[in-house]
């Protein structure tokens, strides 16, 4: 309008031109400022993972190896004590570290006198004797036989031989004469540092270099899968009942405002809860995988049910209008188009709850899982423990060689914890809709 | 309300409000969202197989109206109507009335294409599949093709009926809208601004598609171009701020309005 009408006030025309010039350079500089701020952040956050990185690999990387010995064994039934190999109890009460003992002496028959032979003993894991029994139970036809087997070394021996290569050599824990031993195998090649198999298939153990991580892993995910399969039915389930079913009143009020509040409770309180419910109340047996997921279950539940009724809330209206409109019931359209639109943001819910879940420590200390826990569980009701709890049961330990154990159980969490959210990222972007 | 001190308007509609061959009829109808009404005493009927323009100045209720016909307006909390809505005789407030039945019977097309992020075909097959009317697949592939037949949509789709109906453009996701409402053979279509996203051409087609559709449904729409309610109705109904103005044939609205804020409006003195 302006054109064939002018207006009387734009008579004077000022130039602006160089003012807004002027101000045109500052605001570019402050922008170009804010992008660097934005680096900087980013910089420091990436700096940040990468120590922690670099720090955990250089420090746990040597527990995926662990120091052998070659040694000469003899599976001579007479040296065992036994007769014959089918007999169970035999097998029970036989001489096992004779094989290994005998074998040693052979090694370096140098050795003499009672203090210097234990001492030479005791280079290998007193384990050994029993993996030499599960080799001979697995292979009857070496009785009698002799072979050359690379036996697990102690973890003295192991943190010694290993602290070799960085040039402190760390021999508070082995003898003078030990180290001249382990000089000489060096020497003849007989001693070496072999993938650690035990690390990933055995459980806890109080020598660290029969310790492994497997039964942890275990733990973690049968108390996963019933964090899962409770909190995310149930979450959901909330999460659309109070979206899109609940009257809005101050019931439903209350309600809300307690969900939230208990997305900030600490986690420990969850664990006195199921302390107080699940054992002393309904008799749940203690340290058992089904008891953590029911705790897990508790914290995560208010994570899920408020990311999933965010997602509902995300769903446009104009879907739920055009599924009304066709006459649909509000369960056909709950069921039929709000449930697959929001199932990816409900799962993204369920991505952060789990990896809290997986992380959690403090409410399983509650309910009995830091228990001490050798046997790799085997279902939902063998008692268990999980991968933050063993690690922080290592970190707490004495021995030198479980520092290493602890920094790659914390690799396998990572590990654990990428190929989960892994999963999930796949599974959501399978069904996360085109519009 | 404070332009009703400033124009004084009528308690009473001026023309033609109802219709021996009546479809629908409302009778005294009064909408309110909680405290607030939107709509004053509105009497209106709907004949057979008529198409009825509701025009009016943005903020006039005429959505409102149009939405309490199928009672889409159940799902905005705290609104409530009073008064009287029959279709064939049957009220659609009585509590014995299933929600779901009548949205079955009176179909709706919105302001924004709104198809659901599922094919083409899943779309126009979901309202049969929801109500059962479909006894064998060869029988929900034939109301597919003849739902997107009668919306002009078939030629364009056939060949893609199971590409997401979100991937058409703007027009076509409306025609797939309509056939989506069509397929289940309601007897009265409500139609919201079908056309306010669209472009010219977009516009024509659906505004021909409303024309053939005439022929099979009762349809009320309405409208923010008066170009297109002249074009596509029978009947033309003016509201203003809530109230029913003036009812007429949409010839004699547009040529010869009774009503000074009918001429006021259709003249483009305000709106």
């Amino acid at each position: 309008m302006t054109e064939s009408n002018p207006s009387p006030h734009r008579s004077a025309p000022v130039d602006h031109s160089a003012t807004i010039k002027a101000s045109l350079k500052r605001r570019y500089r402050a922008e170009r400022r804010f992008r660097w701020y934005g680096r900087a952040a980013i910089a420091f956050g990436l700096a940040a993972v990468l120590v922690l990185f670099v720090d955990i690999i250089s420090k746990g990387h040597g527990a995926f190896k662990t120091t052998h010995i070659a040694v000469p064994i003899h599976y001579d039934l007479d040296s065992l004590g036994i007769d014959s190999i089918n007999d169970n109890q035999q097998l029970a009460l036989a001489n096992w570290d004779a094989l290994f003992k005998s074998g040693m002496r052979q090694l370096l028959p140098e050795a003499s006198g009672r203090s210097q032979r234990r001492e030479l003993y005791r280079l290998i894991s007193n384990g050994a004797g029993y993996d030499l029994k599960d080799r001979l139970q697995a292979n009857p036809q070496l009785v009698g036989q002799r072979e050359r087997i690379w036996l697990l070394a102690d973890d003295d021996i192991d943190t010694y031989f290993k602290s070799l290569r960085d040039g402190e050599p760390y021999t508070a824990r082995v003898s003078d004469q030990q180290i001249a031993w382990i000089d000489q195998l060096y020497a003849s090649g007989d001693i070496a540092t072999r993938w650690n198999r035990n690390f990933f298939t055995r459980g806890d153990s109080r020598e660290p270099e029969q310790a492994g991580i497997w039964g942890a892993v275990m733990g973690s995910l049968f108390t996963l899968v019933i964090t899962f399969a409770l909190s995310f039915p149930i979450g959901v389930a909330a999460a659309i009942y109070l979206e899109e079913f609940a009257p809005r009143n101050r019931f439903t009020d209350f309600i809300e405002i307690n969900i939230n509040n208990l997305a900030a409770v600490p986690s420990i309180i969850f664990g006195l809860l199921g302390l107080a419910i699940f054992i002393n109340f309904f008799q749940v047996p203690r340290s058992i995988p089904l008891l953590g997921g029911l705790v897990l279950t508790l914290m995560t539940l208010p994570t899920i049910i408020i990311t999933s009724r965010a997602a509902i809330k995300a769903v446009p209206p104009s879907i739920r209008e055009a599924a009304l409109g066709m006459g649909a019931s509000k369960h056909q359209m709950v069921l039929h188009h709000v449930l697959p639109l929001a199932m990816p943001g409900m799962l993204t819910g369920a991505i952060i709850g789990m990896a809290q879940a997986l992380g959690e420590t403090a409410p399983l200390l509650m309910i009995g899982m830091v228990a001490f826990i050798v046997d790799i569980p085997g279902g939902f009701s063998d008692p268990a423990t999980v991968l933050p709890v063993q690690i922080f049961l290592w970190a707490d330990s004495p021995e030198r060689a479980f520092v290493e154990k602890t920094s790659a159980a914390i690799m396998v969490l990572l590990a654990f914890l990428i190929a989960m959210n892994t999963t999930a990222v796949w599974i959501r972007k399978r069904l996360e809709r085109r519009w | 309300m404070a332009n009703d001190n400033e124009r004084p308007i009528p308690g009473a509609s001026v023309g033609e409000q109802f219709q021996d061959n009546a479809r629908m009829s409302m009778r005294n109808v009064n909408i309110f969202y909680g405290e607030k009404q939107a709509i004053f005493d509105v009497s209106l009927d709907i004949g057979q197989n008529q198409v009825m323009a509701m025009i009016g100045p943005s903020g006039c209720g005429k959505s409102t109206f149009l939405r309490s016909l199928n009672r889409m307006n159940d799902t905005i909390e705290g609104c409530r109507v009073e008064g009287q809505i029959a279709m064939d005789g049957q009220n659609l407030y009585d509590e014995k009335l299933d929600v779901v039945e009548l949205r079955a019977r009176v179909g709706m097309v919105f302001q924004k294409p709104n198809p659901f992020p599922k094919s083409i075909y899943d779309n126009v097959a979901y309202g049969p599949k929801i109500h059962g009317l479909a006894e064998s697949r060869v029988d929900l592939d034939e109301m597919v093709e003849s739902s997107l037949r009668k919306a002009s949509l078939w030629n364009e789709v056939k060949d893609r009926l199971h590409q997401p109906g979100t991937g058409l453009s703007g027009g076509q996701q409306q025609r797939l809208c309509i056939a989506r409402a069509i397929a289940v053979n309601p007897e009265v279509i409500l139609m919201d601004e079908p056309c306010s996203a669209l472009d010219p051409i977009a516009t024509a087609k659906i505004e021909e598609l409303i024309e053939e559709l005439s022929e099979n449904f009762t349809i009320a729409i309405v409208t923010h171009s008066m170009q297109q309610a002249a074009r596509v109705s029978h009947r033309t109904a003016y509201f203003h701020l809530g109230r029913l103005i003036e009812v007429n044939p949409t010839e004699q609205v547009f040529t010869m309005p009774e009503h000074e804020l009918t001429e006021g409006y259709i003249t483009g003195r305000f709106g």
